[in-house]
Parts: C-alpha cells; sequence; structure tokens
C-alpha cells in the first residue's frame, strides 16, 4: 500500500518527475479518466459544464456515495456485502409503511427507525458472518434474497405512492435550506465521518489491519471479529440511512426497490481504487468512483445516446476504467522498482 | 476469491487432511452428498403430504426444465468456483445471446445460422472475461461485474423495448419439446449429457485435477509447470459457451425473447453451485453434489409454487437453506470444541442479540398489520 513512499527514486529527467509524483498518487488514474471523459462530453455537449448540470449529477449520486462508503470499508475487510439492496428495500418499505400511518410524526424520527431496522439486520449479516464462519459472500447472498423475500411477504405485493407520503417526508431529500440538497449535505457529512474514521481512529485503521492480514490482527491485539461485525453493521446502519432517502427522493417504495443496487456499489468501490482482496482503499478514491459512475450516466443522457445502449456504454467504460487503471498501477509499481 | 474471517482457519483444516489416510477424506467427501439426498428425500415426502399434485409426472416434468438454464450455467461454474473464481456475468451473457438470436430472426436470418451466431457471441463473451481475469490479471469478480453490465446492456441495445417472437417449431423443441414421445423433457436430456462430460472432465481427467490445484493454491500450481492462464481463459470461455447454449434453450422454452429474460438468475446458479458443497473459496466440490443440490432446490421451489408462494417469498427459504448449509456444520463443530466452558458474557450478548431480533419481528408484523389490513 505504502510502497511508493519507501523508494527514493533515482536522477531522472525532470518531466518523468513530475509525471512520477503525479502517477504516485493512487487516484491518479480515475482522476485522469474522469477529466478526459468530462473534456470528451464538453466537446459533443457544452450544457454539462453548467452548476445546474453539476447539482443534477451530485444529486443522483447521493445515496450511491452513502452506500458505497459503507461497502468500502466492508471490502478493506477482505468481505463483500450483497445484500444491501436488499436491506434498503426493506427498510424502505418499513419506514414507508410507518410514515403513511403516522404523517404526523417528525421526519427525524423517520431517519432515526430506518438506521435502527438497517442496524438491525446489518448485524444478523455480521452475527451469521464472525460467530458461524459463513464466507461473507454467502451470507450475503442468502441474505440478498430472504431479505428480499421479507419485503414482499411484509407488503403482500403493494406499493406506496407518492399521495401516501406526507410533504415534509417528501422533502426531506430534495429540500434545499442550506443551498445544496438536504440528500447532498447529507452524503458529504458521511463522507467526511467516514474518512476521519477510517484514517484517524483506532477501530478505523484496524479495518485496514484486519484486511491487509487477517492472520496477523489478532497478534497485533485486533479484536477480528468485533471490527467485522462492526463493519457489516455501519453497512446495515448506511443502508437504512439510504432507504430513507430513497423513499423521500423517489417518492415510493415498491417491492422491488433497489433491486440490483449492490452490484452499483460495488462498482463504484472497485472503480474508485478499492482492493477486492482487501486492505486498501480510500474515500476520496470512492467519491471519484460514484463520481465517475453518475458523469457517465448523465453525459450518456446528455450527447444523446439511445437509453436502450446506455447499459452496455456504462459496462463498457467501467471495464475501461478498471483496465486503465490496472495499467497505470503496473507502470507505477515498475517506477518504483 | 472473497474468503471469510476464517478462510484460512478452514484452509489449514483441509491441508492436515489431506494428509491423512485417504479414507477419511473421502467419507468427509461423501457426507454432504447424502445430506443432500436426505433432505431432497425430505422436501418430497413433506411436498407429497400438503398437496396431491406433487408426485405428477406431467407437473414434474414441466416443471424440470424450468430450472434448465440454471443448470446448464452451473456446470461451467463449478469449475469457475473450484478455482477460486467466480462468474457474475453469466445471466447477462445468456440474455445478450438469446437477444442478438432475436434479433437476427426479426431481421429475417435462418434460425439455426441466428441460433449459431449467438453461440459464437456468448462464446466470445466467455473470452473476453477469460482475457482480461488470466492475461491482464484482474480480479474475477471485477470484471465479470463490467461485463455483467456491459453484457446486459448489449441484450438492451439489440432488442430496445421490442420482443422477439414467432419462432418455428423445430427450434422451440430445445425448450418445449419431449425425448421421443416419453415425459422427458429434452432440455433435461441435454443437461444431463452436458453433466456427465462436464463431471467425467472434473473428476476423471487431468484438466479437472488442475482446476482442484488451482483452487488450492495458484502459485505452487503454476510453479508446478501446469498452465494456469490457460486454463483458467478455457473455464471462462466454456462458461460464455454455456451461457449462450441456456440462453437458446431459454429462448426455445418460452418462444420469445426479451432483453431482460434471466435477469438475477447469476445468483440462483451460484446458489446452487454453493449449496451443492462447491467451497467459494476454491479447491472442493463434485459434480455430483452440484446436480444434487439442482434437484434439491427445483424440487423445493416446485412445492412451494404449488401452495402459492409467490417467488420472491421463496427466496427466503432457499437463502436460509444456503446460509444454514455451511452454518450448522460450522456450529456443530465449535460448540463441540467449546461446549464445555460456557461463559455468561457471550450467552448475555446472545440473548441480547436474540431480544433484539425478536422486537425487529415484532415490529415487522405490528407495523404491516394496519396497512395489510385495508387493502
Amino acid at each position: 500500500m505504502q510502497n511508493s513512499t519507501s523508494a527514493t527514486p533515482p536522477v531522472r529527467s525532470y518531466l518523468s518527475n513530475l509525471v512520477w509524483t503525479l502517477v504516485r498518487f493512487r487516484e491518479a488514474g480515475i482522476s485522469i479518466f474522469i477529466l478526459l471523459l468530462m473534456f470528451v462530453v464538453t466537446l459533443r455537449a457544452p450544457s454539462f459544464l453548467t452548476t445546474d448540470n453539476f447539482n443534477d449529477i451530485l444529486l443522483n449520486i447521493s445515496i450511491l456515495v452513502i452506500v458505497a462508503l459503507a461497502q468500502t470499508m466492508v471490502i478493506i475487510t477482505h468481505g463483500i456485502d450483497l445484500s444491501v439492496s436488499s436491506m434498503i428495500g426493506l427498510v424502505a418499505m418499513m419506514v414507508a409503511f410507518v410514515v403513511k400511518q403516522n404523517p404526523e410524526m417528525p421526519v427525524i424520527f423517520a431517519v432515526l427507525l430506518g438506521m435502527a431496522l438497517g442496524s438491525v439486520l446489518g448485524s444478523f449479516n455480521g452475527l451469521i458472518i464472525t460467530r458461524g464462519n459463513v464466507p461473507p459472500i454467502i451470507a450475503t447472498l442468502g441474505t440478498l434474497s430472504i431479505y428480499r423475500g421479507l419485503v414482499f411477504f411484509y407488503s403482500q405485493g403493494t406499493w406506496i405512492n407518492s399521495f401516501e407520503l406526507p410533504d415534509n417526508f417528501k422533502m426531506l431529500s430534495k429540500g434545499t435550506p442550506l443551498g445544496l440538497p438536504n440528500m447532498v449535505i447529507i452524503a458529504v457529512l458521511v463522507a467526511l465521518v467516514v474518512y476521519y474514521f477510517l484514517n484517524h481512529t483506532r477501530t478505523g485503521r484496524d479495518i485496514y489491519a484486519v484486511g491487509t492480514n487477517p492472520d496477523a490482527a489478532p497478534f497485533a491485539g485486533i479484536r477480528k471479529d468485533r471490527i467485522i461485525f462492526l463493519v457489516y453493521l455501519l453497512s446495515g446502519i448506511l443502508a437504512g440511512l439510504a432507504a430513507v432517502l430513497w423513499v423521500s427522493r423517489f417518492e415510493s417504495a415498491q417491492t422491488n426497490t433497489a433491486s440490483g443496487f449492490e452490484l452499483q456499489t460495488v462498482a463504484a468501490s472497485v472503480v474508485g481504487g478499492v482492493s477486492i482482496s482487501g486492505g486498501v482503499g480510500t474515500v476520496p478514491g470512492v467519491l471519484l468512483g460514484a463520481l465517475l459512475l453518475g458523469i457517465i450516466q448523465n453525459s450518456l443522457t446528455l450527447i444523446r445516446i439511445s437509453p436502450f445502449w446506455q447499459l452496455a456504454a456504462q459496462g463498457l467504460l467501467i471495464l475501461i476504467a478498471v483496465i486503465s487503471d490496472k495499467w497505470i498501477l503496473t507502470r507505477v509499481e515498475r517506477t518504483n522498482k | 476469491m472473497i474468503s471469510s474471517s476464517s478462510a484460512s482457519d478452514t484452509k489449514s483444516v483441509s491441508l492436515i487432511s489431506e494428509n491423512a489416510p485417504k479414507s477419511s477424506f473421502l467419507s468427509r467427501f461423501l457426507r454432504w452428498e447424502w445430506m443432500l439426498v436426505g433432505l431432497i428425500f425430505i422436501v418430497v415426502i413433506v411436498n407429497t403430504q400438503l398437496t396431491p399434485y406433487f408426485l405428477d409426472a406431467r407437473n414434474l416434468s414441466r416443471t424440470s426444465s424450468d430450472f434448465m438454464e440454471i443448470g446448464l450455467m452451473m456446470l461451467p461454474m463449478v469449475f469457475i468456483i473450484i478455482t477460486g473464481n467466480i462468474d457474475l456475468s453469466v445471466a447477462s451473457n445468456m440474455g445478450m445471446s438469446a437477444s442478438f438470436m432475436g434479433l437476427l430472426h426479426n431481421m429475417g436470418v435462418n434460425i439455426w445460422v441466428a441460433a449459431a451466431a449467438a453461440l459464437l457471441l456468448g462464446t466470445l463473451g466467455g473470452m473476453l472475461n477469460g482475457y482480461l481475469i488470466s492475461r491482464v490479471k484482474l480480479p474475477a469478480l471485477v470484471v465479470t461485474l463490467g461485463t455483467y453490465a456491459f453484457y446486459r446492456g448489449l441484450a438492451y441495445g439489440f432488442l430496445g423495448d421490442q420482443a422477439a417472437r414467432g419462432y418455428p417449431e423445430a427450434f422451440t423443441y430445445f425448450g418445449q419439446g419431449k425425448v421421443f414421445q416419453t415425459l422427458v423433457p429434452f432440455s433435461v436430456a441435454l443437461f444431463l449429457f452436458m453433466a456427465v462430460i462436464f463431471g467425467l472432465v472434473l473428476h476423471r481427467t487431468s484438466f479437472g485435477r488442475y482446476l482442484f490445484s488451482i483452487g488450492n493454491n495458484e502459485n505452487a500450481t503454476n510453479y508446478s509447470g501446469v498452465p494456469v492462464a490457460k486454463i483458467k481463459f478455457i473455464i471462462y470461455t466454456l462458461s460464455g459457451f454455456m451461457a449462450s447454449l441456456a440462453g437458446l434453450v431459454l429462448a426455445a422454452r418460452f418462444g420469445s425473447t426479451r432483453p431482460d429474460n434471466g435477469t438475477g438468475l447469476e445468483l440462483a446458479v451460484i446458489t446452487a453451485a454453493v449449496l451443492g458443497g462447491v467451497d467459494i473459496n476454491g479447491g472442493k466440490g463434485s459434480m455430483l453434489g452440484a446436480g444434487l443440490s439442482l434437484l434439491l432446490i427445483g424440487l423445493m421451489r416446485f412445492g412451494m409454487g404449488l401452495m402459492n408462494i409467490q417467488g420472491q417469498v421463496q427466496g427466503i427459504a432457499i437463502g436460509l437453506l444456503l446460509i444454514l448449509s455451511i452454518l450448522i456444520p460450522s456450529m456443530v463443530r465449535s460448540l463441540s470444541s467449546a461446549g464445555k466452558n460456557i461463559n455468561w458474557r457471550s450467552a448475555f450478548s446472545a440473548f441480547l442479540f436474540l431480544l433484539v431480533f425478536v422486537l425487529f419481528f415484532v415490529f415487522f408484523f405490528w407495523s404491516r398489520a394496519a396497512v395489510i389490513a385495508n387493502i
């Protein structure tokens, strides 16, 4: 992870030195890719570079950022949480039912309720993974279908529609008392907290330690099971928060809410440089990853690519981003040697 | 791939057992298959008690073809998981191939030419996965996550909001026909034929042994002179081919193709393989176990369907089964080793968790009651 600092480069020309400094940053690959993409899109559609459009992009990626950060913490411990989409679906439906029944309830209660429900679902994941020794991908694959099944069982196939939700709840995500939509502010706050947590607290550093070497971590006095339980618990809590925002933003709770979203969160983390084999990943990287996904989605519409081809273009761009990142990384490693 | 917190523990245990006499390893291996057979018996008995329509040959014959696409994709998935990798793109590849065939059919191309072209496209899709994983050395999960979106996107690109239909009867035979006037659907016969071939390759050839050895220790296998990269490339290519074959069977069974055909099936495929005893961390598994688990899932879903349980609610049972299949053996192991000294702190925290989950379900039913009553 930190191999770039240990090797001092031999005498080299000024230019290659500059390139080397630039490329040393883990996020260099994706940043260059984003800038290139923005440049190309602006050539085709000048309306891309407007404040309105960027507000749009930010609004669209807020939920993704929140859940992708949770996913990142899980992946850093060498795990994966495929159940986030079903947790969002279940919490969204339950919160929507409660809000429909109690329209006078203060909005903050809905948020707290969502996070509490999410924490129960997340701790169930954490429990079977740590106490039951079930591999994370199996455990969360199982709860992916269990939680989704519970959504159908819970609602008996009905939906909660826009007219059944009170206005103040709908404004929770879209209101702009502070200039920016609340949802964007919440996402930024979550990002700041997670950044501080991962980099400046003992527990945060332990998360990296567990992912880097799960066998050595206990010898360093780290309670491995606690850390792993914690990341799944956090994943549940943040998924619960995302669920409330989801209902508020899209003004409905459906039985298939967020289905398939788990792969987007993994994509945002991985494109943002989080290593699937654990121990590596940064908050700025993930933010860039989510931003890239948001820009891709936004720009494909702006440059008038048929909606039917957009998913293919998204997939292709994700592949290109991952490949170019790998390409740059191997160059960096070669330079460091 | 993704290993659990305890992956290293279980790995070291399995290494020790491999040094032990061969017979004990074999008996350990066989136990899981017997467990599946037992579960299948239980499911059959429970279902025959609950509904008279369960043991109806015509019903069973019709429902069996519902699971053959999953089965066809499961066969190469067993290979891939045994090497410690994964392929998330199979269902998307299936959709892409079927849609491509539908597109060509809509353009008036002969159906057999279209089918061959679809098989070629699917195989190319598998090769792309294989190339990126074995040569560019990207993690399998990342690559197949990307192609999962890419191939599904191509499926939408090919057909848009259209559906392809009106396939000739000679083609729909692949999904709807029966073999020689018996009740055995053609797709089941195709699956069984393929399963035998894949099983023989896995358990009776050196290629199969290499797969296990890659799953146990990829570096050591590589240094032993086994062409690891080439083998990975081959199994992903196979996976692409089988996915497109499954796509053709699906198109033939429905008699039409839509670009969203088979969305989410990759998880069913992985579930079937893992429930069959294929270790997600690689190195362990058998084709027989995977086949039995497919039968078990099929019978369970069929029985629940007869009892009017929605498909997604059935997922609760399948998900629980998947988790319990790993949870129970590991619980038994840890209880028998640490059963003597129960400490009060862990008992207390267990009680606390139980309380939380009970409260959750109390809230679950309470909050739901008022709304459901109004429907």
